[in-house]
């Protein structure tokens, strides 16, 4: 009886966050209704609060994110998964899960501090130099923005990405594995026409479950990403985060209003962050659980 | 050998090397973070103040983060003392009853474990804040038990499972109810791995600074009263880092190097006893 109380604590946990928001930003949703999702202006003096700024940022920041983190977490989960090499394994295993213990705001002293000015002088000028007439890609170069946050993001969601595919790679029945090879394929063969097509949907998800950490990441971003409310128009331009406006703006809102149209922003990150966690869990199970 | 096998054995090799390569950029950034941590942060940390003082306005030599630590230590000590019994109790009963009700606390605590922390901090503000109209170390201890407890209750249920039915099987054979069986066999012989599970929440617990921001919310002072504004270390690190002050950057390094140390031992420990719990259960 007690430990079912105990045991219902985690599932009203969930119920009580979505209802709780959803409840203390009525007075933004009943202001702006769904305008409020597409609205580009954040304008606290006039009260005028459009969330698609942030949403955009949110999304941007996540993608590219996975873009650069996916190539690597796929090559650490290969490593991880390879017979023999236990040694090698351990290490590169340990690294992984630390990279993953070190707090958020961490990254983000690092990242302001040591990535942000080498990136931006041995990264941003040159590509700003060379390819600004791409238009995504055009300057000015700034220490703060999309990008940094991205590349920061990137190495946070790595962990998550390793130890997930890891897992899914080394589901993949072991027969697969042996038959490709005693059919004579050579090591990239097998890994990339046998184990990584079977592991293809676990991977998904973990690149799913990964970029709900990234949606969600506050600190680190909020430290990096420069913080102007528009819509950026290039990678190196400044951007804004849904979870970073929250960091910023929450302690400093004022009013029914303002700190309504926050807690909405803070609906829509969890609900959206829920959805795709739901979703990751549902693809990684399936890809691992009937290998067991 | 046909040239055909030479390309294939190449193009092998190549990818090979490519992926090999990758995995080592993967922990590029963990050598760096460490590195320069370590750097910038010795300056500071290696002074007596720096443990023993508080902050200081800019300027004035001797400021310290210890009303932060403490702060830290008191909040991430009252959300174990909230999460760690919910999420232990919780995590047996997973693995012990199962059914129906577990698939759901499966499924939530999976669902709650990738909530944003900042999040669960406006949870934590309207439900801990903003009734008593200030700031509290309580409320932040209570936004910090919320991402500790689906840790713990998957750590938890992990340690559990891995102990073999034959003890349990025995426990009931002797006539114990399951409740005892859980309890008094199952629970004590999975205690390495739940210590480690609660060990690691607290540790994740105390590098989050997003849930603090507005429970928490930061303290310049001592304080060792959780209904008060209460600093922590991940506080520090935040806003001083961005201020444009060389003095207090070199706090936030400081301050930095105390988290990541404290991460590290933590998790290496807890590695050393998981694998130890493994080898024991396999004799079990």
């Amino acid at each position: 009886m007690l430990t079912t109380a105990a045991a219902l604590v985690a599932p009203l946990l969930v119920l009580a966050i979505v209802l709780v928001l959803a409840v203390q930003s009525a007075p933004a949703v009943t202001r702006f209704g769904p305008g409020f999702l597409f609205g580009t202006s954040w304008n606290p003096v006039t009260l005028e609060f459009g969330a698609l700024p942030f949403i955009v940022g949110t999304l941007a920041s996540s993608a590219i994110a996975l873009a650069l983190a996916v190539p690597v977490g796929v090559a650490v989960a290969l490593v991880l998964a390879e017979p023999g090499a236990r040694g090698l394994r351990g290490a590169v295993g340990t690294g992984v899960e630390l990279l993953a213990a070190i707090p958020s705001v961490v990254y983000g002293v690092w990242a302001l501090y040591v990535m942000a000015p080498f990136v931006y002088l041995h990264v941003e000028v040159p590509v700003v130099q060379r390819l600004g007439w791409t238009g995504a890609l055009s300057g000015p170069p700034r220490q703060t923005s999309l990008f940094t946050a991205s590349l920061v993001l990137a190495i946070m969601v790595l962990p998550t990405l390793g130890a997930i595919s890891r897992d899914v790679v080394r589901a993949v029945p072991k027969g697969l594995r042996e038959s490709a090879v005693a059919l004579g394929a050579t090591w990239w063969e097998t890994n990339w026409k046998v184990i990584l097509p079977a592991a293809r949907g676990g991977i998904f998800g973990a690149g799913v479950l990964a970029l709900g950490r990234a949606l969600g990441e506050t600190i680190a971003v909020t430290m990096v990403i420069g913080n102007r409310p528009d819509v950026p128009a290039s990678i190196f331009a400044p951007a804004y985060t849904l979870a970073s406006v929250i960091a910023n703006e929450f302690t400093e809102a004022t009013g029914p209003v303002y700190p309504a149209a926050l807690l909405e922003l803070g609906l829509v990150l969890i609900l959206v962050t829920f959805a795709i966690n739901l979703l990751a869990l549902l693809l990684v199970r399936r890809s691992v659980e009937p290998a067991r | 050998m046909p040239a055909r096998n030479v390309w294939r054995r190449a193009t092998s090799s190549l990818a090979r090397g490519a992926v090999y390569g990758l995995t080592a950029v993967a922990l590029v950034p963990l050598g760096l973070v460490l590195w320069h941590t370590v750097v910038n942060g010795l300056p500071a940390a290696t002074h007596v103040d720096f443990f023993v003082n508080v902050e200081r306005p800019v300027g004035i030599p001797g400021a310290g983060v210890a009303h932060a630590i403490v702060g830290s230590a008191i909040m991430v000590g009252i959300a174990s003392a909230v999460a760690v019994p919910l999420g232990v109790v919780s995590g047996v009963n997973l693995v012990e009853f199962g059914g129906g009700l577990a698939r759901a606390v499966r499924l939530a605590a999976d669902v709650l474990v990738g909530a944003p922390s900042i999040a669960i901090g406006l949870f934590a503000y309207v439900l801990f804040v903003a009734p008593f109209h200030h700031f509290s170390g309580m409320a932040g201890a209570l936004a910090l038990a919320i991402l500790m407890l689906p840790v713990v209750i998957r750590t938890t249920e992990g340690a559990v499972a891995l102990i073999p039915a034959g003890l349990r099987e025995s426990g009931l054979a002797l006539g114990l109810p399951r409740w005892r069986v859980a309890l008094q066999l199952v629970l004590p012989a999975a205690a390495p791995g739940v210590i480690t599970g609660a060990l690691l929440a607290m540790a994740r617990a105390a590098g989050e600074t997003a849930p603090l921001l507005f429970t928490g919310f930061g303290n310049r002072f001592w304080t060792v009263d959780p209904t008060q504004p209460m600093s922590a270390l991940p506080l520090i690190v935040f806003h001083d880092a961005l201020t444009p002050y060389p003095s207090l950057q070199q706090q936030a390094w400081g301050a930095a190097l105390v988290l990541v140390a404290a991460m590290l031992v933590i998790n290496l420990a807890s590695r050393w006893v998981v694998r130890r719990q493994q080898r024991f259960a396999g004799q079990l």
